[in-house]
């Protein structure tokens, strides 16, 4: 079957005073229509730089490099700057983690959420008007006409973030990213968000690339997820899977963070990982986790491969629990 | 914004009466005016009578609010040297200063905005550098000197342009370059670094990703955001230029306000340079006060709570 994104052995390298940033180090996913995968891991793994480089929005000096980048049947990789702009806010959509900062000060909201349909589909500002009023009403905002008229600054984060998604969806993309869209907002708004975002990707069936470093917002949502760190997929499958069996020790170091019910009891320390996350730069060898794995053996400073174990489920890790039937 | 506006207009209303003020006591305290009236040579009963015939042995405040209420009316009394009314007299030339001012800052804007983009877009280019240059020769260069270089090159050398006077919209080039380029160096490095500042914000990651054209991007986005901090920048750049235009209009022989404020002060002749002083705060204030609008236009979050 074809997927409606696929992306294999992605790299994005980033030219630095101090040397070369590795930040995206061969990263393979796919994603399929009416599904969610989530990328996860902590600040710095690469999680954003990825997003960034399947919309082509890196920064200037970043350098892609993949086998695959595939959306629907077009190759990302050779498309025309102007083509893929098309694409972008069209098919493809990007939500952010700053809705104070993310929405131009000068504009009306109105006015920025049109602008991508006007841009992109040959249709008159009315009809725009009437799709924006459609969507405000989606992601649950009430006085859609009034709300138009005003600008940013008159609205507060929460509300800022349901207008990114509701810009997002303008266009009636067929993939949403969203970059830690909840982060910035205070807690009880997360959950709305996170709830509105899940029950829009169903109804309009939509592939969406969920990133973030919260586990719990991935239990919540996600069919599938990618484990990050240092750049790397760790550990991938499918997130009830993962969460029941995880095989690499950053993802088991990730999992005992989080307090179970019923099992954490008051008192108890929550788990942490010992150590920081290594910057990937200069010439890199052997597994990036090894300083702060517990498991960590002198074996660890060969090159360590993803190791698929059947579709959709691999890890990149020497130390394979006993009994693990590899797939080949 | 109709409160805005009306605390803007009542600022600049208080700004103006205290300018008038300050206008009229320096040039009280600068030197007794019933000497420099009468003259070096003049005898001490002369001096008297100066000084009585003009009101001068009266308390400053009454001076001040006579002069004030007159002026008001619009009347700025009568220039002792010319005897012609000073608001005649400024009437007179205040059209070649205007034009002056009007083209230098258009001089100004064009060149430092585009200038300033450009080096934003391509930072750490030839382009950024061409520009760099630009604005340090602008800084270290003072105008009058630059309009000197320009006399000598353009007029004299090859015969280009107009050396002085303001018969013919060509007597206005050189003029324009030498006070237009004062003001470049300060635009330009608003306009280019508010660029940089932009172009790394959110709101324009936001742009890209929703697919719009990069021109719009810079256009609408950026530039738009960039430009209000340099509205503010151009009243204060105008007021400069205001100051500078004494000289320039010197060195072109060009009759304006400016070339009037220095034959006058040169002769001690108070109504006018007083006057001259009024309005140019005048018109600072009145540019001041318009920036703030068109700031309050561009940034909503000044125009609505």
């Amino acid at each position: 079957m074809k997927h409606l994104l696929e992306v294999k052995h992605l790299f994005v390298d980033l030219p630095l005073p101090a040397g070369m940033l590795h930040a995206v180090r061969d990263v393979s996913f796919h994603l399929d229509m009416g599904e969610t995968l989530s990328l996860v891991g902590e600040s710095g793994c690469g999680k954003s730089i990825t997003a960034l480089a399947l919309m082509n929005i890196l920064p200037p000096k970043a350098i892609r490099r993949a086998e695959i980048l595939r959306f629907e049947d077009t190759d990302l990789l050779r498309l025309p700057d102007e083509q893929m702009a098309q694409l972008r806010g069209a098919k493809m959509a990007m939500i952010f983690q700053e809705p104070m900062t993310s929405l131009d000060p000068c504009y009306t909201i109105g006015n920025q959420l049109e602008e991508a349909i006007l841009e992109h589909k040959g249709i008159s500002r009315h009809q725009a008007r009437e799709r924006a009023v459609y969507l405000l009403d989606k992601v649950g905002i009430t006085g859609a006409d009034s709300r138009l008229k005003q600008y940013p600054h008159q609205l507060s984060g929460g509300l800022r973030q349901r207008i990114m998604i509701a810009m997002g969806l303008m266009c009636g993309p067929s993939v949403i990213i969203a970059d830690e869209p909840t982060t910035a907002l205070d807690v009880t708004i997360q959950a709305q968000i996170l709830e509105l975002l899940a029950s829009l990707q169903r109804e309009f069936n939509m592939g969406m690339i969920l990133i973030t470093h919260d586990l719990g917002v991935v239990a919540r949502v996600a069919d599938r997820l990618a484990i990050m760190y240092c750049g790397q997929v760790v550990e991938t499958g499918y997130t009830a899977d993962v969460f029941a069996n995880p095989l690499h020790p950053y993802t088991r170091g990730l999992l005992d963070c989080i307090p179970v019910p019923g099992k954490t009891k008051p008192g108890d320390k929550l788990g942490s990982i010992a150590g920081i996350v290594p910057t990937p730069i200069g010439d890199l060898f052997g597994c990036s986790f090894r300083n702060r794995c517990p498991q960590a053996g002198a074996d660890c400073v060969q090159n360590v491969d993803l190791l698929e174990l059947s579709p959709g489920r691999a890890f990149r890790c020497l130390d394979r629990p006993e009994g693990l039937e590899v797939s080949s | 914004m109709l409160i805005y506006f009306c605390k803007r207009l009542g600022l600049a209303v208080l700004v103006t009466i205290a300018v008038s003020m300050i206008s009229f006591m320096m040039i009280r305290v600068s030197g007794d005016p019933a000497i420099a009236l009468a003259g070096e040579a003049a005898t001490s009963e002369e001096i008297e009578f100066v000084r009585e015939q003009y009101g001068f042995d009266r308390p400053l405040i009454v001076q001040y609010l006579e002069w004030a209420s007159r002026a008001i009316r619009g009347d700025l009394g009568e220039s002792p040297y010319m005897n012609l009314p000073v608001t005649e007299m400024i009437g007179n030339r205040i059209g070649v200063t205007m034009t002056l001012g009007i083209c230098a800052l258009s001089f100004a804007v064009l060149l430092s905005v585009p200038l300033g983009v450009l080096a934003a877009i391509r930072p750490n280019t030839w382009i950024d550098r061409l520009a760099l240059t630009i604005s340090v020769i602008g800084q270290a260069m003072p105008s009058f000197w630059f309009g000197l270089i320009m006399i000598i090159v353009l007029g004299v050398k090859f015969r280009l342009l107009p050396i002085s006077g303001a018969e013919t919209p060509a007597h206005f080039i050189m003029p324009t370059i030498a006070l237009g380029y004062y003001a470049t160096p300060a635009i330009m490095r608003l306009v280019r670094s508010g660029m940089l500042e932009v172009l790394a914000s959110d709101h324009i990651r936001t742009a890209k990703a929703k697919g719009l054209r990069w021109g719009k991007i810079l256009y609408k986005h950026a530039l738009r955001n960039a430009i209000i901090p340099v509205v503010a920048v151009l009243a204060v750049q105008l007021g400069f230029m205001l100051g500078g235009s004494i000289v320039i209009e010197t060195v072109f022989a060009l009759h304006g306000i400016g070339h009037l404020a220095w034959v006058s002060i040169g002769r001690s002749d108070l109504p006018v340079v007083q006057a001259i002083v009024l309005l140019l705060s005048i018109i600072y204030v009145v540019l001041t006060f318009l920036s703030d609008m068109l700031n309050a236009f561009l940034d909503p979050r000044i125009r609505v709570k």
